[in-house]
């Protein structure tokens, strides 16, 4: 396949960012932040992404949605990156529904799917514990209880913890934190009895939640795939999340230096524009050249989700590293060059800055990724 | 959507072309051309002097050649394969896959063939490119003077107009490989009193000719393939200028994206195995089947990940060339980030290789392969452009930042 967008998805690109730079640039983000906004999001603009099918881009067309592939969430969410647009997409559109339909059995795609799609239902995965992303370090204990399980413990960066309906909760039914035998995932109503949520105001302005769980009675029903065996669900479902994120990255790193190459081309000292100064040519063209090549992992990355999401480990690992590195850099060229502008909240930057520190925890940084790929690689 | 069934079809007729590709390959390359290339010797480069290392190595040579796979993508009628850019793609990543080295290597192949194709006539054509296709003729560069390496297009060697002929009077500077080779593609001032780019011309002659020496330089790795090359009164006819006369800054423009292009592949074909493992043959694993250096393992890690998304990079732009969407140029980025990432990739493996690979001259070092490797990567941030003059065509031409 050629790292190229079809036709298709070059259309698709286009009615993202139309809607997308028309109704939330970042001043959206500014004023939801400004304001306090409960919610965190446009629920008025959700409803447009369910009605053009962008809600529903993963669920299957026999559930009411687009069955469109990775590469299509790349798309969308590399505008989205460029925005800055608070959105459930992530969450409920690309993880959560990425986990019900690799996991789901027939009874729960049929209750869930259909929802996400027109934009009824929000839903989110609730993973990390810790301060960093260690999946397998999973300790929420859920016992057997009866028909069901009891489950008790706490999550850190659940990604529209407040407002979603559905926690997709990663679970110890068996063996000890580290392992990856006895890792189950639930299906947890938010509003069930035991269920505490505290929204953690983040440094992005984008929602994410603690939550924490006190022997939460759940049935057998709500068992997401086989019990004790979540890991590999688990493996597929958190890449597809990193490739989603890594492209994002790529939307948020290109957009930031956009920016700064418009403000080498504007701003003048010691009588000259500051473009012309070799210095900065040369960081910025090393900075287009790392941003190029890191949209071509991201695609490769994507493609590989899309022909085979078992087998794209090593692919998703460069990707979600690259872009980490990648933004981390774009937004530090992108202040550095701003001078002191890129210090003001009144300016946008900081706000591109702050998002990419959050996507570069999301699903693990660059660090983990980087260890990821010498494991593979068996060194 | 339209196009779905012919593009089943297409699908379906490349891999049909990956199987017979696959098969081919594996019944005929030899099992010793399989290896990396760790020396001079194992690269084969043709000529009227040519001489073969091995007997593999002539045999694998003639079957490529034979099938029009030195150069796979060239029209058949120049002795090329003939091959779409899809079916070339297939067989790079055949070859890639086993590990077979290139059957010939060739200026003419990588940068000459590609500027004749373009602005060649069509006896140009007929008279060059099979003989580049068969290895028959090894050509050298003349580009750089001792007063025009970055500054190209401020090169002084004249070429005055004589009747039919030009004669050519000057001196070109690290020529590489000029002592071996047939003949030259060389930039000449053709018009002194025009603007620098205005007055240059491309043109190709014989290295027998009256009037031609070399004499070589030196290396900091120990050898000599590159020269200073003299030209006193050298006549060759004007049919020998490809492209227009004064217009030659266009096919050196040309010419040197394909040159960029494949020195930022130099490193694509790596070592034989992933750095992690020849670390850890030579500095060990800890319980955990580790590299017993943290640090260097880390340094590898993310040179892993650097060089995988570089790979993806190249591919990429592969697929965009033939979209018609690639920036013409983008060799100028690959350039600067595929031989930036050579260096780092040789600095590693000295480091991994510590004392043994600083053995310059010993049969356990097979001579120094490995140090004299790691400085001659120190040469591709330099040769075809240096790595700032990269940064400034990427800043100026695609950025568009001003001061040009
Ligand atoms: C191994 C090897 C093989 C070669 N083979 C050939 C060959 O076959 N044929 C041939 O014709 N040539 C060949 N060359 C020559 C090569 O193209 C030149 O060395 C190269 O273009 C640099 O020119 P220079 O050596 O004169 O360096 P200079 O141009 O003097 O550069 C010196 C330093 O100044 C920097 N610099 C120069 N201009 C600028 C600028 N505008 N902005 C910022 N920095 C700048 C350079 O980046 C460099 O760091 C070869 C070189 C090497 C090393």
């Amino acid at each position: 396949m050629a790292l190229v967008l079809t036709e298709e998805q070059s259309m698709l690109r286009d009615s993202a960012r139309g809607l997308i730079s028309d109704t939330a640039p970042v001043s959206h983000l500014r004023h939801l932040r400004d304001s306090k906004d409960p919610t965190g999001f446009s629920k008025e603009l959700w409803h447009s992404f369910a009605e053009i099918g962008f809600a529903g881009l993963l669920v299957p067309e026999e559930f009411g949605g687009s069955g469109l592939g990775f590469m299509e969430v790349g798309v969308v969410m590399e505008e989205i990156g460029r925005t800055l647009m608070p959105s459930p997409f992530l969450a409920t559109s690309v993880v959560a529904t990425s986990a019900l339909n690799r996991g789901g059995n027939a009874a729960q795609k049929s209750e869930y799917l259909p929802k996400i799609s027109n934009g009824s239902l929000l839903a989110t995965l609730a993973i990390d514990e810790g301060t960093k992303h260690r999946p397998l370090q999973t300790n929420l204990q859920a016992v057997r209880a009866g028909n069901g399980f009891k489950l008790s413990g706490a999550k850190a960066l659940v990604v529209d913890g407040h407002v979603a309906d559905l926690f997709i909760v990663a679970a110890r039914t068996a063996g000890s934190a580290g392992e990856r035998d006895g890792l189950t995932l639930f299906l947890v109503n938010s509003k069930a009895k035991g269920v505490a949520i505290e929204r953690t105001i983040m440094v992005d302005a984008h929602n994410a939640a603690r939550i924490e769980l006190a022997n939460v009675e759940v049935n057998a029903d709500s068992v997401l795939g086989e019990v004790d065996q979540a890991a590999s669900l688990l493996d597929g479902v958190l890449d597809i999340g990193r490739g989603a994120v890594a492209a994002e990255m790529v939307g948020l790193s290109e957009e930031v230096f956009n920016r700064t190459v418009e403000y080498l081309k504007s701003r003048k000292q010691f009588g000259k524009l500051i473009g012309e100064f070799q210095a900065l040519q040369h960081r910025a063209a090393e900075l287009y050249i790392d941003i190029e090549i890191t949209r071509a992992a991201t695609m490769k990355a994507l493609q590989a989700l899309d022909a085979d999401v078992t087998k794209a480990a090593s692919a998703i690992a460069v990707a979600k590293a690259r872009a980490g590195t990648t933004a981390t850099r774009a937004v530090q060229e992108g202040v550095q060059m701003h001078g002191g502008m890129g210090m003001t909240d009144q300016f946008d930057i900081g706000f591109f800055m702050k998002r990419a520190r959050v996507c570069e925890e999301l699903f693990g940084d660059a660090n983990y990724h980087t260890e990821q790929l010498a494991q593979a690689r068996g060194y | 959507m339209t196009d779905s069934k012919t593009s089943e079809t297409e699908t379906a007729d490349l891999e049909q072309f990956r199987t017979e590709t696959r098969a081919w390959l594996e019944a005929n390359c030899p099992p010793e051309m399989r290896k990396p290339v760790t020396s001079d010797a194992d690269v084969f480069w043709g000529g009227r002097n040519a001489k073969f290392s091995s007997e593999p190595q002539r045999i694998w040579f003639e079957r490529m050649r034979d099938k029009g796979w030195t150069v796979p993508d060239w029209p058949e009628e120049y002795g090329g394969g003939g091959l779409s850019a899809a079916e070339h793609k297939v067989l790079r990543s055949e070859i890639a896959k086993m590990g077979a080295r290139p059957p010939l290597s060739s200026f003419g192949i990588w940068m000459l063939g590609p500027a004749l194709l373009k602005y060649g006539t069509e006896a140009q054509k007929q008279e060059h490119l099979p003989k580049i296709a068969a290895g028959l003729i090894r050509w050298c560069q003349g580009y750089s003077e001792p007063n025009a390496g970055s500054d190209l297009a401020s090169l002084q060697t004249r070429a005055e107009s004589d009747g039919d002929d030009f004669v050519i009077t000057g001196q070109k500077i690290w020529t590489s490989y000029a002592n071996y080779a047939d003949w030259i593609f060389c930039l000449v001032r053709t018009d002194p009193t025009a603007k620098k780019h205005d007055g240059i011309s491309f043109i190709l002659f014989d290295m027998t000719s009256k009037g031609v020496t070399t004499k070589p330089i030196l290396l900091i790795s120990g050898y000599s393939p590159f020269c200073e090359t003299f030209f006193d009164n050298v006549r060759v006819p004007k049919s020998h200028v490809v492209g227009q006369i004064n217009r030659g800054w266009d096919v050196a423009k040309y010419l040197l994206q394909h040159e960029r292009a494949m020195i930022s592949g130099m490193g694509e074909r790596g070592v034989g195995r992933p750095l992690g493992q020849i670390a850890a043959d030579s500095v060990g694993t800890d319980g955990q089947g580790r590299l017993d250096d943290c640090m260097l393992r880390a340094e590898i890690a993310s040179f892993d990940v650097d060089e995988a998304a570089l790979a993806a990079c190249a591919e990429r732009a592969l697929d965009l060339a033939k979209a018609g969407q690639a920036h013409p140029a983008f060799s100028s980025a690959m350039k600067y980030y595929g031989t930036e990432l050579n260096k780092r990739r040789y600095e590693i493996l000295m480091s991994a290789g510590g004392v043994d690979a600083l053995e310059w001259e010993s049969e356990r070092s097979k001579q120094g392969a490995r140090p004299r490797a790691w400085l001659r990567t120190k040469a591709n941030s330099i040769e075809g452009g240096t790595s700032e003059v990269m940064l400034g065509i990427v800043a100026k031409r695609i950025l568009d930042l001003p001061g040009a």
